[in-house]
């Protein structure tokens, strides 16, 4: 369908403008407003304790959740993908719930369980471990939030990958841990690659989950996220850009080389499929 | 994984695999040797990956569901019929499908120009759309409120009102539905458009009958992700909406403050609610999904 150029340049135009208004032109005074006084604010912003120790504890945190759900999540994969259970098709179905939970239905499910007076929490508080309110709380919701980014980077990629290598490898005497790593794991490599961006990614901007699980305590248990909120509400705009401008700034860089390395995957065999489909009328002509 | 959440760009592409695998011959991947039967140690594997999921996100998702129940029938019709609740979840669902038919109009639209057309700073549009997945959510409220707020260069001051519900919501759904409808839309065959029109089809006629039958499954998907994000949103709108009680409170706030005031029962009874109206939302999507499918 070749719309005429003048319909084209229209539908362009209201693109651009659309999404200007939307993003672009909100973004670019986020950014702005960060670098105001030049860097100023930044470096105002990292001699304030408070504003280190939240940077610190959201790191702390991102590094667990990605070191957890990398285990976690291709270790699932690789059974969900290779073995055959009963209630597989229940457990594939249950790993993508995480994604459609909202955020503070996360906490409050977790406050439910681990909180003082929830199902675990009175007994694991007694023996002196705290959940709710404290770091581990933290690092609880952020992984339940993330967990099926890496699982859906790896189980097509797995899928597609079969079974022939690793049989070779294992009937040519490889013990499973050597077939893991010198087949399975060069394979999915980025698929794994994926998964970890977009895991830190989502780890570091994690806000709902948290802000119901962590007690938002100054110095204690607030995170980044939560103290850009805590910082715009009591009108110090600057220290609230500054931080929202690195946070933001470490997640789009993970989104865009996700994006930029994946459309170089997909370039390769695009164009060599549609190859043929084009030669094709000029074989049927003859 | 569901079909349902092919929510990351070039899913189709992602399929065959990064380039090392794409590159080998494309042998029939038929696995011969199929699925295996659990050994010992996979066994154990399972077992321990599902101690730790129940652990982490099953039994806490069961604990709303049990937290909501323990008053019975009643008491679940009275958390969510109490009057700022009921409004506060009416906003919601407005506002949620309100937003969600502007996507799928508007991310129709983008996809279709970032596919069929060329132009200078393509790329920088690939990148504004991936910006809503990106910031996090706290940020984009802030961000927002540079352009809405009430010291906005445009001097538009939606701050506390419900159009900033809505624009919080268009924000963060943006790329649900240009995700989802672009792929399809780039491997979508035009022999078969050229075909329609050379036996006469009007423009019109030709993406009424032949394209947007092919894109409905996607727009679908799209449209149902965009809801159910919205519907769940906090952080995006926390600092714009102002949280006002009868006007612009939403549901996730509702959840919250009930929660803080020690009141779980009714927390969990606004969460089910919400998991509830998103299940039957996107249910009600697919069936007219199948509809349009089946007319084409």
């Amino acid at each position: 369908m070749d719309s005429s150029p003048w319909v084209r340049r229209a539908l362009r135009a209201v693109v651009v403008v659309y999404l200007v208004l939307l993003v672009g032109w909100p973004v670019s005074l986020v950014v702005r407003g960060a670098f105001a006084d030049g860097l100023e604010t930044f470096q105002r912003a990292l001699t304030d304790p408070s504003v280190v120790f939240a940077l610190q504890l959201t790191a702390a945190v991102a590094v667990q959740v990605v070191l957890i759900n990398t285990v976690f999540g291709v270790g699932i994969s690789m059974l969900v993908v290779r073995y055959d259970f009963p209630g597989k098709a229940l457990l594939n179905a249950l790993l993508d719930l995480p994604l459609s939970v909202s955020p503070i239905v996360v906490g409050l499910s977790l406050v439910l369980v681990y909180g003082k007076n929830g199902w675990f929490g009175g007994a694991l508080e007694d023996s002196g471990f705290q959940v709710i309110f404290a770091p581990p709380g933290i690092v609880l919701a952020t992984a339940f939030v993330c967990l099926p980014l890496v699982i859906r980077e790896v189980v097509p990629v797995l899928t597609e990958l079969g079974t022939d290598e690793e049989l070779a490898a294992t009937s040519l005497g490889a013990s499973w841990f050597q077939t893991f790593r010198r087949i399975t794991l060069p394979a999915i490599k980025w698929a794994v690659v994926y998964g970890v961006v977009l895991t830190l990614a989502r780890a570091l901007g994690e806000f709902g989950a948290v802000k119901v699980v962590s007690g938002n305590f100054e110095g204690r248990t607030q995170t980044s996220t939560l103290l850009v909120e805590q910082r715009y509400q009591d009108f110090e705009q600057g220290t609230a850009y500054a931080v929202a401008f690195l946070l933001a700034s470490v997640s789009v860089a993970c989104i865009v080389a996700v994006t930029f390395l994946r459309s170089d995957d997909a370039a390769g065999p695009r164009t060599r499929r549609t190859a043929p489909r084009t030669a094709a009328p000029t074989e049927a002509d003859a | 994984m569901t079909s349902t959440l092919a929510e990351r760009p070039g899913r189709a592409a992602r399929e065959r695999g990064p380039a090392p695998a794409a590159s080998r011959p494309r042998r029939a991947r038929r696995t011969p040797n199929g699925p295996y039967r659990l050994t010992a140690a996979s066994g154990l594997g399972l077992g321990v990956a599902l101690v730790w999921f129940s652990a982490l996100a099953l039994i806490p998702l069961v604990a709303v569901l049990v937290e909501t129940s323990v008053g019975g029938w009643p008491a679940f019709v009275a958390a969510v019929t109490q009057p700022q609740t009921a409004a506060a979840l009416t906003l919601t669902v407005t506002q949620a499908l309100a937003v969600t038919a502007v996507n799928v109009v508007m991310g129709t639209l983008i996809a279709w120009v970032l596919v069929r057309d060329r132009f200078p700073g393509k790329r920088l549009l690939e990148v504004l759309i991936d910006i809503p997945f990106a910031l996090p959510t706290i940020v984009a409220g802030l961000v927002l409120l540079a352009l809405y707020g009430p010291s906005g260069p445009l001097g538009i001051d939606v701050a506390n009102t419900r159009a900033a519900v809505f624009l919080a919501f268009l924000f963060v759904t943006l790329p649900f539905v240009v995700r989802s409808v672009q792929p399809v839309l780039a491997e979508l065959d035009r022999d078969v458009e050229e075909a329609a029109a050379s036996l006469g089809a009007t423009r019109s006629t030709t993406f009424r009958r032949v394209i947007l039958p092919a894109l409905a499954p996607a727009i679908t998907a799209g449209a149902a992700l965009s809801f159910a994000r919205a519907i769940s949103e906090y952080g995006a709108l926390v600092l714009l909406s102002g949280n006002l009680p009868m006007r612009t409170e939403v549901g996730s706030v509702r959840i919250l403050s009930y929660l803080e005031n020690g009141q779980p029962e009714q927390a969990a009874a606004v969460a089910s609610m919400l998991l509830l109206v998103s299940l039957l939302v996107i249910a009600t999507i697919q069936l007219l999904q199948r509809r349009v499918a089946r007319r084409g």
